[in-house]
């Protein structure tokens, strides 16, 4: 496959696990927790590396599903002792980004990591990190480990869709018929950070909040039906990614930045023209009253 | 020993713990405030927000200088808080949401700009990139002036409204009926709020800044109930980070100095965390354990009689 | 005969204030029972506590004399309004089938059967013709009977219903207590917080006054007297005024 139709499919892959992870992020108002854990698994990666002194794609998901969920747990601990949340999230992700940022300047000569493309990704390479498995084609890292997170992903999501959607729309009922509402929340957490490190190779840590967030958010405005939200929230982040990449190549600049910066303009879209929620649509009928009133 | 003793006498790096502690000591003050307002992470979307205007400022004028670079980052931080209100008010998107959006959509277009900077002949030696994670060591003596001067600027409003700010915080509502001008000084705190920001960066960088404002100011709630000692102690415990962090950074070569500085305000957080009277873990603790006590023996008794 | 809830010695506390102390009551099967007292007595601590959904500090909760368990599907709740997200992208008929989830189990989708029960709970509440509206697009009344029907829907045994009546109109109100005596007169046992004195009498069999401990319980002509009310509202006159009213009228 051509080295561009590679990338593509990268960043399309990204778009849909991000956008479908996402769309419960939004909806449990977890985002910043997704933003906080996007920058930790940079520690989880590291630790990986520096305990088993390689670049192995599984060392470092655990290494950032640990360090993820540890966030996540962090940042429990913080608030149940009485802190707000948004500023448990703030001393927790700044602290640990901080140590991983630390730990990679001082082991920087043995660390093939360095911390520009922790944070913006280098899809640009990805096609040539190969690696093979068995009798298939040697096919490249990023998307063997993308495309088995997206489908560890897409297993949970429909195995326990009612289940997240109970405990997001109202965690207290759920709670209330025996659903593990702790257990459904730090296996979402697990699947953010497993994401994260995923499509860290391929757009960054923290470009990967923009896949996540972005699609989600466009899809909210559009649709009253969780199903349709998660599948409008998938095509937006494979709209975003193949647009980005060649809007990139046309200006010749970073790739994931410009996914990241099709993402803000596909909400800005939807933002101004979504028929039931968007501005212009609340704007148009207030207008009208207006006119009929004055005359 | 003796290097702190040589880094110390080194006028550059005076000039820089001057910078930093300053800096320390407003966001400490200001960040009290975001985080009683709930608007500590508005903080973090600022941060990151700066890079685009950073950039877009030197791609305008050609040149870095640290005046020039922080009106970019003003007018774009501005302008991503802006539109952070303007969605969370006008669509059913929850605040946090909208702050994801907007500081990872702002970060994503810095970031292109950037490639776009560090293309050009002038670029690479503009050491833009020093803004991610804060580079105090690259700080020169004119801008700390600038930075020292901001941050002396930014705390001096800050104590002359104390008061107002006081009220438009705990009861928005009361402050109306007061006929506070509650829409301007909401402006002026946020303006204030990107002020500080804007001038941590390049000392602490666009991603950690967010802790400079959030974690001096919940280590010092554990310490005090009165909102005026919350701030003078936030604002120490602001200035002592910066000050150690820049230390630490300065003993090493190219250590950056922001993840330090929040390392060892993060620390400082721990420790009142744990240990403050009163409101501390150990302390509470040890309350809950009496009240159960005699909760029990008051419950023993009842069933008794 | 088998009491649907059994509660004793309940205490519960937030860090160092008790917000139940030695709460002891027993609901007979088949009734509508209100839970009675002034802000900060510890309703709604005392319905998530025996749900489990708070830690107690002391004390025993039996649901038909056994431990409580969410997986027997014998307890129906419904929360207050404030908890649940209202731009959440679901309709009303989505929300009263979430009611089925308990029964639906692990892994499984509900299936056309429970969907089927869901719109009959949905009609049970006359609500059948908003079944596809956005929820935030319903009025304060029509969102509380969607909750309602969703309560229908899980086909309990014992109701736990926290302040059903807040924030609703008068035909909603109508509505909300035919259907309590419906479920009565189905056997079931619906134990409601209630805040309205004047309408405690004519609305339920029995009562429970409370203001952190018990004050009082048993059938409300016995519970529901002055000096009851006097102990539960100690000196909030303007509910003791109101409530002597209440008292003499019948």
């Amino acid at each position: 496959m051509s080295y561009e139709a590679w990338i593509l499919i990268i960043g399309s892959m990204a778009g849909i696990t991000c956008g479908v992870v996402g769309c419960f992020l939004i909806l449990r108002k977890l985002s910043m927790l997704a933003d906080a854990i996007s920058h930790t698994v940079l520690l989880g990666i590291v630790l990986a590396f520096l305990i088993s002194q390689s670049m192995n794609g599984l060392y470092m998901l655990i290494g950032a599903a640990a360090v993820g969920l540890l966030t996540a747990v962090f940042v429990q601990l913080l608030h149940s002792s009485g802190i707000q949340e948004d500023a448990s999230i703030g001393v927790v992700f700044t602290f640990l980004f901080a140590i991983g940022v630390i730990l990679i300047t001082i082991f920087a000569d043995n660390v093939h990591l360095d911390v520009d493309h922790a944070l913006m990704g280098e899809i640009a390479f990805v096609p040539f990190d190969l690696v093979q498995i068995g009798f298939l084609p040697p096919l490249p890292k990023a998307f063997l480990m993308l495309a088995s997170v997206l489908i560890i992903n897409l297993v949970i999501i429909v195995l326990f869709y009612k289940e997240f959607k109970i405990t997001s729309f109202d965690p207290q009922m759920a709670a209330a018929i025996g659903i593990p509402v702790l257990l459904i929340h730090y296996l979402l957490m697990g699947m953010v950070s497993i994401t994260t490190v995923a499509s860290f190779d391929s757009v960054g840590a923290i470009l990967v909040v923009a896949m996540l967030i972005a699609p989600g958010a466009s899809a909210y405005l559009l649709t009253n039906k969780l199903s349709v939200m998660l599948l409008l929230s998938a095509v937006f982040g494979v709209i975003a990614a193949v647009v980005g990449y060649y809007a990139a190549s046309y200006i010749d600049a970073s790739i994931s930045g410009c996914m990241a910066m099709m993402n803000g303009i596909i909400f800005l879209l939807v933002f101004l023209f979504s028929p039931s929620k968007g501005i212009l649509s609340k704007r148009l009928p207030q207008k009208k009253l207006h006119e009929q009133i004055g005359k | 020993m003796n290097s702190i003793m040589l880094m110390l006498s080194d006028a550059n790096t005076q000039w820089v713990l001057v910078g930093t502690l300053l800096l320390g000591l407003a966001s400490g003050v200001l960040g009290s405030f975001a985080l009683l307002r709930k608007q500590s992470l508005i903080g973090d979307a600022v941060a990151h927000a700066a890079l685009p205007g950073i950039c877009i400022a030197f791609l305008l004028t050609g040149e870095r200088s640290l005046i020039v670079l922080l009106i970019g980052a003003t007018i774009t931080g501005l302008l991503s808080a802006y539109c952070i209100q303007y969605i969370v008010s006008s669509t059913i998107i929850k605040e946090d949401t909208a702050i994801c959006l907007i500081l990872s959509v702002f970060f994503g277009f810095g970031i292109v700009l950037l490639t776009k900077v560090q293309q050009l002949p002038s670029g690479n030696k503009s050491g833009l990139d020093a803004f991610i994670f804060g580079q105090a060591a690259s700080i020169v003596g004119s801008d700390v002036k600038v930075m020292a001067g901001a941050a002396a600027i930014l705390v001096f409003i800050t104590a002359i409204l104390f008061k107002e700010f006081k009220v438009i915080t705990f009861d928005p509502e009361f402050a109306k009926g007061l006929g506070l001008p509650i829409g301007f000084l909401n402006f002026l705190f946020i303006s204030l709020l990107v002020g500080v920001v804007v001038v941590g960066i390049q000392a602490v960088g666009v991603i950690l800044m967010a802790a400079l404002l959030i974690t001096p100011a919940i280590a010092a709630r554990y310490w005090t109930n009165s909102l005026s000692k919350m701030i003078v102690i936030s604002g120490m415990f602001g200035a002592f980070s910066g000050v150690v962090g820049t230390m630490i950074s300065a003993l090493g070569q190219g250590l950056p100095t922001g993840p330090f500085i929040v390392v060892t305000a993060t620390a400082i957080f721990v420790i009142s965390m744990l240990f403050a009277p009163e409101r501390g873990i150990i302390a509470k603790k040890i309350k809950q354990k009496i009240y159960y006590k005699q909760l029990n023996e008051a419950g023993t008794k009842g069933r008794v009689s | 005969m088998l009491n649907p809830v059994d509660v004793k010695n309940l205490t519960v506390a937030y860090q160092k204030k008790a917000v139940l102390k030695n709460v002891t009551f027993t609901v007979p099967e088949g009734k509508l029972i209100g839970i009675i007292g002034p802000n900060g007595a510890g309703k709604s601590t005392l319905i998530k506590a025996v749900l489990g959904l708070i830690p107690k500090a002391s004390g025993e909760v039996k649901i038909y004399n056994k431990k409580y368990r969410a997986k027997d599907r014998i307890v129906g709740y419904v929360p207050q309004r404030g908890s649940v997200d209202w731009d959440f992208p679901t309709s009303a008929l989505d929300v009263v089938l979430m009611g089925r989830y308990g029964h639906v189990g692990w892994f499984k989708r509900p299936s056309k059967q429970d969907n089927q029960i869901a719109r009959e709970c949905l009609e049970k509440v006359g609500m059948e013709g908003y079944a596809d509206r956005q929820i935030s697009q319903l009025s304060g009344g029509q969102q509380q009977r969607v909750f309602l029907a969703r309560a229908l829907a899980q086909d309990a045994k014992v109701y736990f219903m926290d302040e059903p009546f807040v924030g609703v109109d008068a035909a909603t109100e109508r509505a909300i207590i035919d259907l309590l005596n419906e479920l009565k007169s189905q056997g079931k046992t619906v134990l409601v917080v209630h805040h309205d004195l004047q309408t405690v009498k004519d609305y339920f069999d029995d009562c429970l006054l409370l203001n952190v401990e018990t004050i009082a319980s048993g059938p409300t002509e016995q519970v529901f007297t002055m000096e009851n009310l006097h102990q539960t509202y100690g000196g909030k006159l303007a509910f003791l005024e109101q409530g002597k009213m209440m008292v003499e009228q019948k």
